[in-house]
């Protein structure tokens, strides 16, 4: 069975600031990242919908360790942001002094952008970061 | 199926550097295992063994047949299991059900890490293999990050300041070394004190130095027999009575449950099915306590405290010897360390011990202890929990 949407075609979307998801033709619910199989009904009658990019911080963390090669990028923050389509997304975000952030942060609306990870040795290629930005 | 006992172990020291390979500690682990249970290797018939990440710390795979010739188990079945950290709980849990089937009567598992020759920077790299490549680790996700994260949601969802979640969480971190300093295979002895944890380094925020566990150098080894052969070979069989598995996706797929790991409940509710217990019946625990925030997750979900509770389990000294639930009383993965291939064998290792009311001497014996519980947790969600109970 072959994936409604590969990551290929996803990162390729992300790269033109455009986030894509799978809705469930069957339970509504929005799969992102994308899935072979539908992540509430595990069904697999999915189509590729467009999100809206937008959402509110669930968590985060400033990293002051990176790994190999990532030295330079340190200190950086990590959200995991609630999508207003339900899912759940991890990326960067932006506009901040990583190291002045605090609770405040959580509940923050946010909106999307992108920045190419250019890959290490251990990556297979690329990757593209979801980079967020504040709303209001 | 036939009941399986675990009737020998070796531990060696974990530390930082060791001047020895993989092999070499785990073949060190092994005999040690294996004189212990009056066994020779070649009564033993397979092996299983946890090794994690060997390929990048000293360009060795294959580990498992590596040790089988090095301690004269020649041409038996070899098996590497990975899990994560989880590994080498995984890999007896796999050696229990071959010999619960009556396959195999006398098996040994364990497991072995090299982890701090890769240094900070690489190690840090292959341990972030075990979150979301493809869509996670682009945003630069390590594993203090992980758990990082999920401090803040803890202290967001169950609404406790994060000042004095903090100070909770020190707490945890300055047990696990009080009971390490008793432990002559832990890499840390030394107290600390709630003041050096929260002054410490900011690794990833809110977690400092002393919330993370180290990388560390090690091995442990157990052999597991059935009940017919572990009664001849021993008056103190200490018997696996429950098992637990269960897998998750990437961290963000989770968001349903975090800060709580719905695959540890999958897990831990099989093993204590199994054994016909529940978290009550439970003298001593070994949980997977990689960061601070990590052993207040687990607790709860073990069935220990309530959610958002944990904390004052460890306020209160209710996970010390004497306590309701004594927890990692080993030093947990905080102060003995954290070899992640061989970790879930140190847990069963000291936990056998504990049940066998061998830690007198070491000033840390859980008196009357008969049954316990282990959690093991690898990467964002492989979760192994065995329950083992002693014979008399």
């Amino acid at each position: 069975m072959e994936y409604t949407l590969t990551h290929k075609t996803y990162y390729d979307a992300l790269k033109k600031n455009k986030l894509l998801g799978l809705k469930c033709k069957d339970c509504a619910t929005v799969t992102c990242p994308p899935k072979m199989t539908c992540q509430e009904c595990t069904g697999t009658n999915l189509e590729i919908t467009e999100l809206s990019g937008k959402g509110k911080i669930a968590t985060f963390t400033t990293s002051y360790v990176a790994p190999l090669g990532r030295e330079v990028e340190a200190p950086y923050t990590i959200v995991l942001v609630e999508l207003e389509e339900g899912a759940w997304i991890m990326g960067n975000l932006i506009d901040i002094d990583p190291a002045k952030v605090g609770m405040e942060l959580i509940g923050r609306k946010v909106k999307l952008g992108f920045k190419v990870f250019p890959g290490d040795m251990y990556s297979a290629g690329e990757g593209v970061r979801p980079l967020f930005s504040f709303l209001d | 199926m036939r009941r399986v006992a675990i009737i020998g172990g070796g531990h060696t020291k974990f530390m930082f550097n060791s001047p020895q390979s993989g092999v070499e500690m785990l073949a060190e682990a092994s005999m040690d295992a294996i004189t212990r249970s009056n066994l020779k290797p070649k009564d033993v018939q397979a092996i299983y063994c946890g090794n994690v990440l060997g390929d990048f710390s000293e360009g060795q795979g294959m580990v498992q047949s590596y040790l089988a010739d090095d301690i004269g188990c020649f041409n038996v079945p070899a098996s590497r299991f990975e899990g994560a950290c989880a590994s080498a709980t995984m890999a007896i849990r796999d050696a229990f059900m071959w010999v619960a089937s009556g396959y195999y009567d006398i098996v040994l598992a364990g497991g072995t890490e090299k982890a701090t020759a890769m240094g900070t920077p690489l190690a840090t790299r292959t341990f972030a293999m075990f979150s979301d490549g493809r869509y996670e680790y682009p945003s630069g996700i390590n594993f203090p990050g992980i758990f990082a994260m999920l401090a803040h949601l803890y202290s967001s969802k169950y609404n406790i300041p994060l000042k004095k979640l903090k100070e909770m969480l020190a707490l945890v971190s300055v047990q696990s070394h009080f009971y390490g300093m008793k432990n002559p295979h832990a890499q840390f002895q030394k107290e600390i004190t709630v003041d050096q944890v929260l002054n410490g380094f900011m690794v990833s925020s809110p977690l400092q130095l002393l919330d993370c566990c180290p990388f560390s150098d090690g091995a442990a080894a157990l052999i597991l027999a059935s009940e017919e052969v572990a009664k001849k070979l021993t008056d103190k069989p200490v018997y696996i009575a429950g098992v637990g598995q269960a897998s998750s996706g990437k961290l963000s797929a989770q968001y349903k449950y975090l800060p709580r790991l719905r695959a540890r409940e999958v897990s831990v509710k099989q093993a204590y099915d199994m054994a016909g217990l529940g978290p009550k019946d439970i003298d001593v625990c070994e949980l997977h306590d990689c960061f601070s925030i990590a052993s207040l997750i687990a607790a709860e979900s073990l069935g220990f405290a309530d959610f958002g509770k944990a904390g004052e389990l460890w306020e209160k000294g209710e996970t010390k010897i004497g306590g309701k639930i004594p927890i990692n009383i080993s030093g947990g993965l905080k102060s003995k360390g954290h070899p992640i291939g061989a970790t879930g064998a140190s847990q069963v290792y000291d936990i056998v011990r504990q049940l066998r009311g061998d830690l007198v001497n070491e000033g840390r014996q859980v008196e009357g202890a008969k049954v316990g519980l282990v959690d093991t947790l690898g990467g964002d969600g492989v979760i192994v929990n065995l329950i083992l109970k002693a014979a008399h």
